[in-house]
């Protein structure tokens, strides 16, 4: 499999470019179908599925019960048996609720059944806060599940993104979560026309630079091309890195990029403790601890569930002046 | 059944204090002066009035997302659920939970809830500790049709009836999840079908009849005060507005002429009308009734609006109780 970095076309928006992605994945293969609450009638209550219900008929997008265990278990039980599912947990704070279904059945099937199963399963979701959603619909929880052997997790940072990686991640014939961002879903960006991949596993550097290695997750992607900006008007000259997915993580380029730059910091948007940037962290020093010129950064949310009042959603989630501060603090320089 | 006028009276009053509180509510939402999505509870009015008039302060709800009018029944103070609205440090849960987690715990109010079904497992544990304790306490839990889909809502009914808990599920069937009917997410028309599965009543009660849920209300409630064990309740209703905020008409889920039909059943009204034919309330009293609560309402809003927003050191606190 290639990544093909097609042409783009036109601007599309990244809600668009999602709800793109399963209508053309869908009508190339019939075993693929769209289940989850509230995403064919309603076309999901983010818009991501808008449209397919009148395309694809009620067999083939179906509005589920309120029961996120249940719905797992459809996409796994019909993806071992031959279909190529896609299931929508609406807010990504309530797959606290199918655990089990994606942590003890999705992700260890295959390897119990001593490879006895073929698992070709996406499970989408959306996560990050930034609407006053408050604790239980704002989370970004992607370190769970990146700790699970037998699953990949994937974090599109914007349209181009969002449809490629999809495309790849339901042609994938692994059990596949992808993760989108709320407050991205309005960004607009040049998307191809025609069904692409983003090659699984391959990390894409956004913005190449030669002074310091920003490891930017999702919607920490934008961010930290501002603050790549904010940078280059002291002088520096930022690379950041957009690793798209997170299992498999593309360890190689990044620590290429540290080679060059001796400095790094990983921005996710997730709780900074036991968040997926200390596993960066600790794979940038095994592979290029002699590169290192200063301990490798991270930037995330402090240790507390995500507050309603925006003031304090504001303080909470990371941002572009967040990254470059943090960048400074490890380059010695006064924020 | 015989019921004072005190307590017809008293079941009107919290009818119309939720029914105020939600419309200036959604008007702040839908012109963006409060962060964030609000369910409101319009419509569904008489179930909340009609259990809570025979719960104590030591008697215990768990609610939904749709949770201001359960609050509000069971005395949630105005001006601490306005500021909790509005993000503000003086809120119920000092601006960190917002609509869909305001609770007062003094109240016993277990908290709104972001997670459809998460109520019914904590129903369960306040019930049990009732029992413990040996206290005379009850637990109702508020739910939907949608939710009594989870897993959550079978375990917990499942566990109250062996347990014999001191709980009553009170099942808010206003016909949709979200933009999805009734019909089209169980095969069932009565939710109350299921109590029979796990050993316990279940009883179907017109929602929008206030006499009607406090009357079947005092009997589940009463039962298991004493005792009995638990029950189901469902109450027959119906959401006049969005699933969020308020537009409510011109949907594709639902036509419009159903809205409008069971609008014609406004709970307030019907009430109203049956209590000013019975000399108990009149027409002018009603109307007085509802410009107190409001001129509260709006008091509350001066106050929220008034109050700061908490200060960034907020941030980092109540994460842990520091153990004594
Ligand atoms: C676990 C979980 N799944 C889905 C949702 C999204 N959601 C919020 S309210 C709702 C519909 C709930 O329907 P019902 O229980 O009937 O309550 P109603 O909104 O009708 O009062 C849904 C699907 C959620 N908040 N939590």
């Amino acid at each position: 499999m290639t990544t093909v970095e097609a042409k783009p076309t036109r601007q599309l928006s990244y809600v668009a470019a999602v709800s793109e992605a399963f209508a053309q994945l869908m009508r190339e293969d019939p075993d693929i179908f769209l289940a989850g609450e509230d995403v064919a009638l309603g076309g999901s209550v983010f818009g991501v599925s808008r449209g397919l219900l009148k395309e694809f008929g009620p067999e083939r997008v179906i509005d589920t019960p309120i029961s996120e265990s249940g719905i797992i278990g459809l996409g796994l039980g019909a993806a071992a048996t031959g279909l190529r599912p896609i299931v929508d947990i609406m807010f990504m704070d309530f797959m606290g609720v199918c655990m089990d279904e994606i942590v003890n059945q999705v992700a260890k099937m295959k390897y119990m059944f001593g490879g006895k199963a073929k698992l070709p399963l996406t499970i989408h979701t959306m996560a990050g806060g930034g609407g006053s959603m408050a604790a239980q619909h704002s989370q970004s929880l992607e370190a769970w599940f990146c700790h699970v052997p037998g699953l990949k997790v994937v974090m599109p940072s914007g349209p181009y993104e969002a449809k490629g990686l999809m495309v790849a991640a339901v042609r994938d014939d692994n059990p596949v979560i992808v993760i989108n961002n709320k407050v991205s879903l309005r960004m607009q960006a040049d998307v191809p026309e025609e069904l692409y991949e983003i090659e699984l596993g391959r990390a894409h550097v956004v913005r190449p630079g030669t002074n310091f290695t920003i490891v930017a997750i999702g919607r920490m992607v934008p961010e930290s091309l501002k603050a790549a900006e904010m940078l280059a008007a002291d002088g520096l000259d930022v690379e950041v890195i957009d690793p798209r997915t997170l299992q498999p993580f593309d360890t190689a380029t990044v620590v290429e990029s540290v080679r060059k730059t001796h400095r790094a910091l990983v921005a996710h948007e997730a709780v900074r403790f036991g968040g997926i940037g200390a596993e960066i962290a600790a794979q940038i020093q095994e592979e290029a601890f002699d590169y290192l010129d200063a301990p490798v950064g991270r930037v995330g949310a402090p240790f507390s569930p995500v507050p309603f009042s925006p003031p304090l959603e504001k303080e909470y989630i990371p941002d572009a002046g967040r990254v470059a501060a943090e960048v400074r603090r490890i380059l010695g320089k006064q924020v | 059944m015989n019921v004072s006028t005190e307590a017809l009276r008293d079941m009107h009053l919290r009818m119309v204090r939720i029914r105020t509180f939600e419309e200036e509510a959604g008007k702040l939402m839908e012109s963006g002066r409060v962060p964030g999505s609000l369910h409101l509870y319009v419509g569904e009015e008489a179930v909340a009035a009609g259990v809570m008039a025979h719960l104590r302060d030591s008697d215990q709800i768990t609610s939904t997302h749709r949770g201001h009018g359960h609050l509000v029944a069971k005395g949630g103070d105005f001006k601490q659920m306005y500021a909790e609205l509005f993000g503000r440090s003086t809120g119920y849960c000092k601006g960190k939970g917002g609509s869909m987690h305001i609770s007062d715990l003094d109240l016993g109010m277990l908290g709104a809830n972001g997670i459809v079904g998460a109520g019914p497992p904590i129903a369960i544990g306040a019930a049990f500790s009732n029992q413990y304790r040996k206290t005379d306490n009850v637990t109702v839990c508020f739910f939907g049709d949608g939710a009594s889909n989870e897993g959550t809502f079978h375990e917990a009914a499942n566990m109250a009836a062996v347990f014999k808990l001191p709980v009553v599920f009170v099942c808010e069937n206003n016909g949709f999840g979200e933009f999805t009917r009734q019909e089209r997410h169980q095969a069932i028309q009565d939710v109350a079908d299921r109590a029979s599965g796990y050993g316990m009543p279940g009883v179907v009660v017109d929602g929008m009849d206030v006499m009607a849920v406090y009357e079947a209300a005092g009997e589940a409630i009463m039962r298991a005060r004493r005792g009995g064990g638990p029950s189901l309740l469902e109450c027959k209703t119906y959401r006049f507005y969005d699933h969020v905020g308020i537009r409510g008409l011109g949907v594709a889920y639902r036509d419009d002429s159903e809205v409008l039909e069971w609008r014609k059943r406004d709970p307030i009204t019907m009430f109203e009308r049956k209590l000013d034919e019975e000399g108990l309330l009149s027409a002018g009293e009603a109307a007085g009734i509802h410009e107190t609560a409001l001129a509260e309402v709006r008091e509350a809003i001066a106050f929220a609006e008034a109050s700061p927003f908490p200060d960034a050191s907020a941030l980092l606190e109540d994460v842990y109780t520091a153990t004594d």
